[in-house]
């Protein structure tokens, strides 16, 4: 008997719930932040697992529309906008009731753009930015995309280096707490730190459940078409391009959600969360999950964010997430889920001694 | 009465090779026409030209009246246009119903937003969809194949789920690129019933054949092609009786 995806997402928001208790009882619920951090992070992971098992596409520009929308929301809701109230943009959005007056560290008074409006201008852009990617690449076949991803994410993380209202190399701080309902909100304060982890869990989860949606759907059983033969798909009406594009739209607009409520969580960002490197350890962490498991990527991003936000892999990280997708591409294509070990140690000895012959 | 199909002095080259040259044909509702020639007539090119796959240097191809060549695939599919494949080309890794099921993307909606949901209407649109691929799967006597992976079955039952896939779509025209191809007497013989019914039903057929049994037992018409020009065209027993298509067709030798 399997289990349907409301099930699957129920047990995982079940499993959530353990750790976080198991954490509290072992008196470690500081742990709750790296995981918290590590959720919103995966809430990247999903989309580009998406992108790449469902739309067969990679792209190396995730932490691009990542930073796209923390900058954008870091900006809006610390900019000041009162010495600019003449202009009648400002004035018109302050009638419109889309900012707010809030205190600043000193005493004095911000006028910022509402959180919100923040966030619903930060997922826009990086909306905007993917379908202007996405249209004219996307019509080509083959790996296209992944180079002009590349050229995204060495662009945003560049611009976020060297533009000072951005902060250059230091980023933005002091982003003020997200506001939710029932006063709560996305902050990194200690006492909230049970009410974040949950906030956090339950965007994966419902993330997942539209993600699993989609792969049952009309949508997703094309996209799996196209997988398994182009052009009788496209035989079909199935509309390749469009498909692809609506895919990786949905994976940025995912990254850019992350993006934003990690950015509110964190109080800050700075230019590494858009580095290239980023993008590779998320593309990474798909390959080891399983290209085409949703739950496998998702496990993986969890545990392997968690372990490098804990430092575990130390000055090695880079590496760590270096040799994991090298390892994966020689010896687990599937992913590591996949993997049966007596094969994988036999294909390993083979390689080995091939390897010792030609030295020899 | 207006042609169905007209294809007009479609020509296409590859490379230092004249693939078609200036060939013009006409299909009339409801019929069954078949293209043949020998080897590198043109067959099969002339039948991507109609279906999108290629676009004619020159010429042009009008279906309902409304031109369709140089469409990307998707498009001519969008104005009932659908097709089989010389080689099958199942979708790899889903289900024989789930193949059809796809067959029956033209005739669903349900966009990102609507299958992220889960919406009601989308979840009605799906089980109609299983419900109408699973018929089509019967018409063809393939309903037990429903659950098999599609590219684990058998050749001669990938190519019936190959049909059922065009026919899911509930196409005007029909067009089926070499479907005897592999297929033994009994099961070409069953065939042609089936296209025969297919024909019934409201579709209009062209096929590109080889095996001249198939095409001489149920076509209405044949277009002869040889070294890409069309040297003949006119019911089975005409073209049967053609001296210049027995010559290019059968051989100088059995003349």
């Amino acid at each position: 008997m399997t289990i349907n995806r409301y099930g699957q997402v129920a047990i995982f928001l079940a499993c959530a719930a353990g750790l976080q208790l198991a954490a509290a009882a072992a008196g470690k619920g500081f742990l709750l932040t790296q995981l918290t951090m590590s959720a919103y992070y995966t809430l990247v992971v999903v989309g580009m697992s998406l992108l790449m098992g469902y739309a067969g596409q990679i792209s190396l520009g995730h932490a691009g529309f990542f930073a796209v929308g923390g900058y954008t929301s870091a900006v809006l809701t610390t900019l000041d906008l009162a010495p600019h109230r003449g202009s009648p943009l400002v004035a018109g959005a302050e009638r419109l009731g889309l900012l707010l007056v809030r205190p600043d560290l000193y005493g004095g008074d911000l006028l910022v753009v509402r959180p919100v409006v923040a966030c619903a201008l930060a997922i826009a852009l990086a909306l905007v930015l993917a379908v202007l990617v996405g249209i004219p690449v996307l019509k080509l076949k083959g790996h296209y995309l992944a180079m002009a991803t590349l050229g995204v994410g060495t662009i945003v993380y560049s611009v976020a280096l060297g533009t000072q209202w951005l902060g250059a190399a230091d980023g933005i701080a002091a982003v003020p707490p997200f506001p939710l309902p029932f006063g709560a909100s996305v902050s990194g304060r200690p006492d909230g730190r049970i009410v974040n982890y949950y906030v956090a869990v339950g965007l994966l989860g419902a993330a997942m459940l539209l993600a699993l949606n989609l792969v049952q759907a009309r949508v997703g059983r094309a996209l799996r078409a196209i997988h398994g033969a182009e052009d009788a798909a496209g035989a079909m009406g199935v509309d390749t391009a469009r498909l692809k594009l609506g895919t990786f739209v949905l994976s940025a607009a995912l990254a850019a959600v992350a993006g934003v409520f990690l950015t509110h969580f964190n109080g800050g960002i700075g230019p590494a969360e858009a580095s290239v490197m980023r993008s590779v350890k998320y593309m990474a962490i798909v390959a080891v999950g399983g290209i085409g498991s949703l739950w496998g990527s998702l496990g993986m991003s969890v545990a392997l964010t968690f372990l490098s936000l804990r430092g575990y892999f130390g000055v090695y990280d880079d590496v760590v997430f270096g040799a994991i997708l090298v390892g994966i591409m020689l010896f687990a294509p599937q992913g590591l889920l996949a993997l049966e070990p007596r094969r994988a140690l036999a294909a390993l000895r083979a390689r080995l001694r091939r390897a010792g012959g030609q030295a020899g | 009465m207006t042609p169905f199909l007209q294809v007009s002095g479609v020509s296409k080259r590859f490379g230092g090779v004249q693939a078609v040259s200036g060939v013009s044909f006409e299909l009339r509702r409801g019929m069954i026409k078949a293209v043949i020639g020998p080897n590198g007539a043109g067959k099969t090119t002339l039948f991507n030209m109609v279906s999108g796959f290629s676009s004619p240097d020159r010429g042009t191809v009008s279906f309902g009246g409304r031109p369709i060549h140089g469409l990307p695939p998707h498009q001519v599919a969008r104005h009932g246009i659908s097709r089989t494949f010389q080689n099958i080309r199942l979708f790899e890794h889903l289900t024989a119903l789930e193949n059809v099921m796809v067959g029956r993307h033209l005739r669903s909606r349900a966009g990102f937003l609507a299958g992220m949901l889960d919406l009601g209407w989308a979840r009605r649109e799906a089980a109609g969809v299983r419900e109408r691929a699973l018929e089509t799967m019967a018409f063809l006597g393939i309903e037990a194949l429903a659950d098999a992976e599609a590219t684990s079955l058998a050749y001669g039952q990938q190519r019936a789920v190959e049909l059922a896939r065009a026919l899911a779509s509930e196409p005007e025209l029909l067009l089926l690129d070499e479907p005897a191809a592999g297929l033994n007497m009994r099961e070409t013989r069953d065939l042609a019933g089936l296209i025969t019914r297919i024909r019934d039903r409201g579709v209009t057929v062209l096929l590109v054949e080889h095996d001249m049994s198939l095409v001489m037992g149920i076509c209405d018409e044949v277009l002869v092609l040889s070294y890409g020009e069309k040297i003949a065209e006119a019911d089975p027993a005409t073209v049967q009786k053609d001296p210049q298509v027995v010559k290019v067709y059968l051989g100088e030798d059995e003349c």
